[in-house]
């Protein structure tokens, strides 16, 4: 008997879509719940498409961004965003980078132009070059080379699993290559990858849409208009073999370990897709999951385990290759090979013996609630809907992302679970250098 | 700073066409438009009720999404600290019903999930739900709080788990810096140490976490917020019947005031090794109430609270010093400090002192000019409504807040004041709270790499990580 189910529900925010005669795509979304806005300019750029020599030039550039721009100094976008009451950021991911501000509503018009003001081009100089190295260099350090378990397994997993440079680079990037950017590859890689037909600009939350329509043909419309370039194909065949590699971190105290295995294609088989969504909640969603039950509880193997689509934890926002990521960290002397055979072994047990009742129905109302939460935030609907856009031209997909995962079945799980060999498996294992 | 003013590439083309009967026009620079009128800050609908139990519940109405966002703060202020962190470990690893696989089981059949955590002042559980689920998750916060058994086993696989995530944050040079500066800021105040040591963690019992238990985890003087897609009279109803039965004897117990920061040498903990240096100073600071609050919230904005603060502006953006400098006024039950952190390269980590002494010195000795004020203000006023304008946001700042005896009605009272302050009411704050002469300072890196540059701008005093940290 099917297990009663918490019917999940569903947003229903409105889409409105366009383009301008220059090539940029439009989406709003409007709600007025709150009198705050998302702002949101996504470009078709990033880690997969960094020139070799010049590892961590997607994040580099995404700096060089925020330094001035044609009617803009050094330091005015952000006193312009934050002296209207707002917040900005940006990132840089395997296949795009991302520019956002969230605002009060009074602000929209001031936002569409800093935007647009960069879109036309960056002030790219040398001492801002030198500038943003330094700092980048820093958010290195602090991100992996002063900690421990730094860039794991983000940055250290994807050259065991990957054989092309564009899949298995280090995207923060060498010092290296950092130190030998110049001041014409970044003007090169604007005009080859920052063009106005390579972007997609979304705006949600407390606005008018005809206003806002109007507001953004004023400042984007003469943007001039350059083509997106043509992208590369990335793609690289799955692994025939197993492969397992270990390297020694001298600040980690305790081991690690990370597994991955190649998803089908997130753009192109997206129903092909969503059951590793759901498999790796199944397996790692709280303590009723699988292997959380079964490593940390039960066999007491692991101290945490975690498990999630994507390198970047982005399974919406991500296109083919990527994998199902699997990682744990081990206490003292723990055993890395009798935690990844005993993950196989459960992984066998799912597939053979399929889900306990009620198991796939619970893990997909959590997985509703985890998502109708990020949309909450006036930010996450306009970043999610500006990519959703980008990378398959349906930002409605956003509202109908609870429903689709709720209608996962459970013989799409099994049969995902079953895909998950050893033989398909990249692996990476932290051994701990440092002791205190 | 030294922006340049020289155009960018690629360079501003003329628009003018070849033939066109004009001279040579130069692009018209383009102006920032003006900001639309200002959004009054609107309350959300709320209630609020005492339960005869002592139990304050207050329920906040923001139906943007199905759910529901449940935050539950118990004063556990003064509370033995390995046993605390363990109960908060432990708290959810089950009742005579039910197991904990159970209970994460059947929490997230409603789409709900439950947290425990611990601070000096709280324990805090924290949940969401879809909103149908709220009555089940109440139910299930119910029973934890009436009948947590703290089962042998579970306490076991938890006391392990929790001392190997203590070594991994003792490998973290934030955690260590943090810690190394509780201490010297803290000293003998229950807020000094807010790690346990593992052999500390290691002699907790069951029993011990029963009798806490017993003693702490009551509903007298505790807060329950609810905020989501909630009618605020039917979500105080349903908190009331899950949880009008809590009861528990136990006393209240009060904090101690914080003491007065004492500046001294600044205190240099040696990490050898370290690729970065982690800079921390603490400053004096007053609660959210106190008349300077607002003057002394925006001084700290100027000198380095957002990003376009001088000090960030100075030590990242032209000097390249850091990636993510910030300082932060921190309210606690007890007292509320003002921390700056930054993490420089260990070459310039002397330089970087310098510069921030120098920021700190400027913002106390000379007011700021009316501009820098405006557009700290913005930020202040807007982050507001940012901050309200999400479910999770909302029920932060209202759990927040009524931990500290205040309720989301301050917000107008305090932009209120954020609005009138004047450059010399922030002069003023700066001059009393930010002086350079009142900082503690600690710093986390390699000693012999950095110490000569440090004791050429101040006296240092030099210890190892272990003295800095432990209790």
């Amino acid at each position: 008997m099917a297990a009663r189910r918490s019917r999940i529900p569903a947003t229903k925010y409105p889409v409105e879509r366009f383009t301008l005669d220059n090539g940029l795509r439009v989406v709003l979304t409007p709600d007025r719940s709150a009198p705050v806005i998302g702002v949101a300019v996504v470009y078709d750029v990033g880690i997969r498409s960094e020139p070799e020599g010049r590892t961590g030039f997607a994040h580099l550039f995404e700096h060089l961004m925020f330094q001035g721009s044609e009617n803009l100094e050094k330091l005015a976008h952000f006193r312009h965003v934050q002296g209207a009451g707002g917040t900005f950021n940006g990132s840089t991911h395997l296949d795009y980078t991302d520019y956002f501000e969230t605002l009060p509503s009074n602000a929209l018009e001031r936002a569409l132009f800093l935007e647009a003001d960069r879109m036309r081009g960056p002030r790219l100089t040398e001492e801002n070059l030198r500038n943003q190295v330094d700092v980048v260099k820093e958010e290195i350090r602090v991100n992996v080379l002063n900690r421990p378990y730094g860039g794991f397994p983000w940055l250290t997993l994807p050259p065991v699993m990957f054989d092309t440079f564009a899949n298995a680079h280090d995207g923060y990037g060498s010092f290296d290559d950092l130190e030998s950017a110049t001041v014409a590859d970044a003007a090169d890689f604007f005009r080859r990858y920052y063009a106005s037909g390579n972007a997609v600009l979304a705006v949600s939350g407390d606005i008018d849409v005809a206003e806002a329509t109007e507001l953004i043909e004023r400042h984007f419309g003469d943007v001039p208009a350059r083509p997106a370039p043509q992208r590369p194909d990335f793609t690289e065949p799955d692994l025939a073999a197993e492969r397992r590699t270990s390297y020694t971190d001298r600040l980690a105290p305790l081991p690690a370990v990370a597994g991955a295995w190649r998803v089908p294609d997130p753009i192109t088989d997206f129903a092909g897709y969503l059951p590793y969504v759901v498999l790796a909640e199944v397996l790692t969603d709280g303590d009723a999951s699988r292997l959380v039950e079964r490593l940390v509880l039960r066999d007491r193997a692991v101290t945490s385990v975690g498990g999630y689509l994507g390198f970047m934890g982005d399974p919406f926002d991500v296109r083919d290759p990527t994998a199902l990521l699997l990682q744990a960290h081990l206490p003292p002397g723990g055993d890395v090979d009798k935690v990844l055979r005993t993950v196989d072994e459960e992984l066998d047990r799912l597939a053979s013996d399929g889900l306990a009742e009620g198991e796939l129905a619970r893990t997909q109302a959590r997985m509703g609630t985890h998502l109708l939460r990020d949309t909450d935030a006036v930010l996450g609907r306009a970043l999610r809907m500006a990519v959703l856009e980008q990378q398959r031209g349906e930002p409605g997909l956003l509202n109908e992302l609870p429903r689709l995962v709720g209608e996962v079945t459970e013989e799409q799980v099994r049969a995902a679970a079953a895909t998950l060999r050893p033989e398909r498996r990249a692996s990476i294992e932290v051994i701990p250098g440092g002791a205190r | 700073m030294s922006a340049r003013s020289e155009p960018g590439l690629p360079a501003p083309q003329s628009r003018t066409k070849k033939g066109q009967m004009t001279a040579t026009v130069e692009p018209k620079p383009r102006t920032l438009p003006p900001l639309g009128p200002n959004r009054k800050l609107k309350l959300p609908k709320q209630a609020e009720r005492t339960l005869a139990n002592g139990l304050t519940v207050i329920a906040v109405r923001r139906p943007a999404v199905p759910l529901v966002e449940l935050r539950l703060w118990v004063p556990f202020g003064r509370a033995h600290l390995a046993r605390g962190v363990m109960l908060a470990q432990t708290l959810l690893s089950g009742t005579p019903a039910m197991t904990s696989v159970q209970i994460a089981a059947e929490l997230q059949k409603v789409g709900g999930g439950l947290a425990a955590g611990i601070d000096p002042d709280r324990l805090m559980l924290s949940g969401t739900s879809l909103v149908t689920g709220l009555d089940r998750m109440l139910e299930i916060l119910a029973a934890v709080l009436t009948s947590a058994s703290y089962p042998k086993d579970e306490v076991g696989t938890e006391r392990d788990r929790l001392v190997d995530r203590i070594q991994v944050a003792q490998s973290q040079p934030a955690h260590l810096a943090r810690e190394a500066l509780l201490k010297r800021v803290y000293g003998r105040h229950p807020y000094a140490i807010q790690t346990p040591e593992p052999e500390q963690v290691r002699a907790v019992r069951p029993a011990a976490l029963r009798s806490l238990h017993g003693e702490r985890v009551h509903p007298a003087g505790a807060v329950l917020v609810l905020v989501g897609d909630v009618q605020p009279e039917r979500a105080l109803d349903a908190a009331e019947k899950a949880l009008g039965d809590w009861t528990g004897g136990g006393r209240e117990v009060d904090l101690p005031p914080a003491p007065p920061l004492e500046p001294g040498p600044l205190l240099l903990v040696d990490r050898p090794g370290s690729v970065q240096s982690s800079l921390r100073v603490a400053l004096p600071a007053v609660p959210r109430t106190h008349p300077d609050h607002a003057a002394l919230q925006l001084a700290n904005l100027i000198f380095g609270g957002y990003f376009s603060s001088r000090w960030v502006e100075n030590i990242r953006e032209d000097k390249g010093y850091t990636y993510g400098p910030h300082s932060l006024v921190e309210h606690s039950v007890a007292g509320s400090v003002l921390v700056a952190a930054a993490e420089v390269a260990t070459e310039v980590t002397g330089p970087a002192l310098l510069e921030t002494t120098y920021e700190l010195g400027r913002l106390a000795s000379v007011p700021p000019k009316e501009e820098e004020l405006e557009q700290a203000r913005q930020y202040a006023l807007g982050t507001l409504q940012l901050g309200m304008s999400t479910q999770a946001g909302l029920a932060a700042l209202t759990s927040a807040y009524a931990g500290n005896g205040l309720r989301l009605d301050f917000l107008a009272e305090h932009a209120a004041r954020l609005a009138k302050a004047t450059v010399t009411d922030v002069a003023e704050a700066a001059a009393r709270y930010l002086a350079p002469a009142r900082a503690v300072t600690v710093v986390l890196g390699d000693a012999e790499r950095i110490a000569p540059s440090l004791a050429a701008l101040t006296a240092v005093e030099t210890t190892s990580v272990s003295a800095a940290t432990e209790s």
